[in-house]
């Protein structure tokens, strides 16, 4: 087991939620992956699926589906810029242009120094504040180069 | 600005929007005490939603009360009941269920408690997003609020009527918010749609009887219980009644989530609530309610945004989620992105779908890198026929289908010239993130 027992206890009060524990399946794999280093790997699937009783597979088959899981090491910090339509026609394109040669990594890719791992995402529901890109899990809305500048300069 | 009645986001600009003080401040939970109190008949809630006309507000427009009663009479079917809310919030253009949850959680709790106890309901999910963190840790917060003010739970307010609700998260598949594929997701699969019937109301979550309703559909449910189906009836249409948010995307001055009547003239909105097209540039197009409504070229402006005048245009109101196109934007740019997105979220079950969202990227990626031929035009319609209407388990394909054809239709001159010319007229920006037609079918 390498998930860790706290994990492990909150995933019993999170499958009192539904009828069949299953359902508790994407929330936990959500956890793991804020807690775990922010990828689900091997070991963390075949626990959970021990955890919901059922097989390794089905819970490959479930964390691959969904954009949000990623089955491999991301860099320290990601990057998800929106390159929908109505962030493309707020100049989406200059802001993916201005993180890579900002943090040296291409789309879809981590920069050299492996500290920034920078991709695009389909619509974020934040259209009315277009362009945006969602750093670590937050939002950062109505952006423009000088605005990229001042957000990545402070993880510096 | 004409001055029209407002409701639904009268609370979001006050201070500390998101707390039960506030929102019991401003009449919150009045609802929720009118009809345990009264207490008022199950048949009688449900009837005043269905007699106040509120249509769906996440993008097919059904009536909300008529789905209520659709599920089957407790007397005669024991099973366990259940709501869905879907709070996945997807359609490109989409971002108002957003703002509901983040600034007015309450609301939406209120929404869900009167809704159970009209359907006599065990619990309710609210299934929102994965990438909706704020939004998702609001909610939590009021209902564990409501939770100890004895708002949810076992006997609510003191009386007989108990509820649960539970947040669920999501994990950004758009197939989610169809709403059967959300009920797979919820209990724990990949969001694959089940073919219908069986309907949710019969076979839903965990086969139990289940309704799936849109967050702005439930956030207006406390509004027409405490001021009556005759007041919401008084805004909007005869067909379309009460207000609903448009949030307003694109190529315009203030693009934002307002609150306006049913009916109101889509130009109207453009002009006096966004401030116009940007920059000072003319319109081209828009899309009237979210991505998979069909684009509408500028001349179509001055169309009611209701469901009816807007089918009347050939297109959908969906979402109301206004996009707006400038002089500048390229039509066949904006069917690339958008075909790129179907392509992604098709979840592959079935292959009009998974191979035809495929094809409509590598063509409009054709067409647009100025590789097209006028044969490709014509494969456009002729593969978006076949991927509509009602060919597949959902209606992705369709979803991405008919702006295809709305382009078609409407900006065949366009798509022409980028044929003619071997490149995109506009010089709209080239495809440097996304992945050419030829890796994608690599």
């Amino acid at each position: 087991m390498v998930l860790p027992k706290e994990l492990l206890d909150e995933f019993e009060e999170l499958v009192l939620k539904y009828p069949e524990r299953r359902a508790g399946l994407i929330p936990a794999l959500h956890r793991c992956q804020e807690e775990l280093g922010g990828w689900i790997t091997p070991e963390t699937m075949e626990d959970l699926a021990e955890f919901f009783g059922l097989e390794p597979v089905d819970v490959y088959g479930v964390a691959s589906f969904y954009p949000m899981f990623k089955l491999e090491p991301q860099g320290e910090h990601v990057i998800g810029i929106c390159q929908n339509i109505s962030c493309d026609l707020r100049g989406a394109e200059d802001i993916v242009e201005h993180v890579c040669k900002k943090t040296g990594a291409k789309v879809g890719g981590t920069s050299p120094d492996g500290k920034y791992k920078v991709e695009l995402l389909e619509c974020q529901g934040a259209c009315a504040n277009a362009p945006m890109f969602d750093l670590d899990g937050v939002y950062h809305e109505d952006l423009d180069p000088t605005k990229v500048d001042q957000i990545l300069g402070g993880l510096a | 600005m004409s001055a029209k009645e407002t409701y639904l986001l009268d609370r979001c600009g006050l201070e500390n929007s998101e707390t039960l003080e506030v929102y019991r401040a401003n009449g919150g939970y009045k609802a929720l005490a009118k009809v345990l109190e009264t207490p008022m008949d199950r048949a009688a809630v449900t009837g005043e939603v269905k007699g106040a006309g509120l249509r769906g507000r996440g993008g097919a427009g059904f009536p909300t009360g008529l789905k209520w009663t659709f599920m089957p009479d407790p007397a005669k079917d024991s099973r366990r009941r259940y709501m869905a809310v879907n709070a996945d919030e997807s359609e490109p253009g989409t971002c108002k269920d957003r703002v509901l949850m983040r600034e007015d959680p309450h609301g939406l709790v209120e929404g869900c408690l009167i809704a159970a106890y009209a359907m006599q309901l065990e619990a309710v999910y609210i299934y929102v997003r994965g990438e909706y963190r704020k939004p998702y840790r609001r909610m939590q917060a009021a209902i564990d609020e409501a939770r100890a003010a004895g708002l949810v739970g076992e006997k609510i307010m003191g009386t007989d009527f108990s509820c649960e609700i539970h947040m669920h998260k999501g994990a950004g598949a758009y197939i989610c918010g169809e709403e059967t594929g959300l009920m797979e997701s919820l209990e724990g699969k990949r969001g694959h749609p089940r073919p219908k019937p069986p309907f949710p109301a019969g076979f839903g979550l965990w086969g139990q009887p289940t309704t799936v309703n849109n967050v702005e559909s439930i956030f207006n449910v406390p509004f027409i219980i405490d001021r009556g189906a005759e007041w919401f009836r008084g805004m909007g249409t005869e067909t379309s009644s009460g207000n609903f948010l448009c949030g307003i995307s694109g190529h315009v001055e203030r693009p934002g989530v307002y609150e306006v009547p049913l009916g109101i003239s889509a130009k109207t909105i453009l002009e006096e609530y966004a401030g116009g097209v940007w920059k000072g540039r003319k319109l081209k197009a828009w899309f009237p309610g979210g991505s998979s409504t069909g684009v509408v070229p500028a001349e179509m402006i001055d169309t009611p945004m209701d469901h009816d005048s807007i089918r009347g245009i050939g297109s959908m109101f969906g979402t109301g989620a206004m996009i707006i196109l400038d002089e500048t934007a390229c039509t066949v740019r904006a069917s690339q992105v958008l075909a790129h997105f179907y392509d992604h979220e098709s979840c592959g079950q079935c292959s009009q779908c998974r191979e035809g969202t495929r094809w409509l990227y590598q063509i409009f990626t054709r067409i647009e890198e100025g590789g097209g031929t006028m044969a490709d035009i014509e494969n456009l319609e002729r593969l978006a026929r076949g991927m509509t209407p009602g060919k597949t388990i959902c209606a992705l394909s369709d979803a991405a289908a008919i702006p295809t054809l709305a382009v078609v239709k409407h900006f065949r001159d366009e798509l022409e010239a980028h044929v003619r010319e071997g490149c995109c007229p506009l010089k709209s920006r080239g495809n440097s993130g996304r992945e050419s037609a030829q890796e994608v079918h690599a």
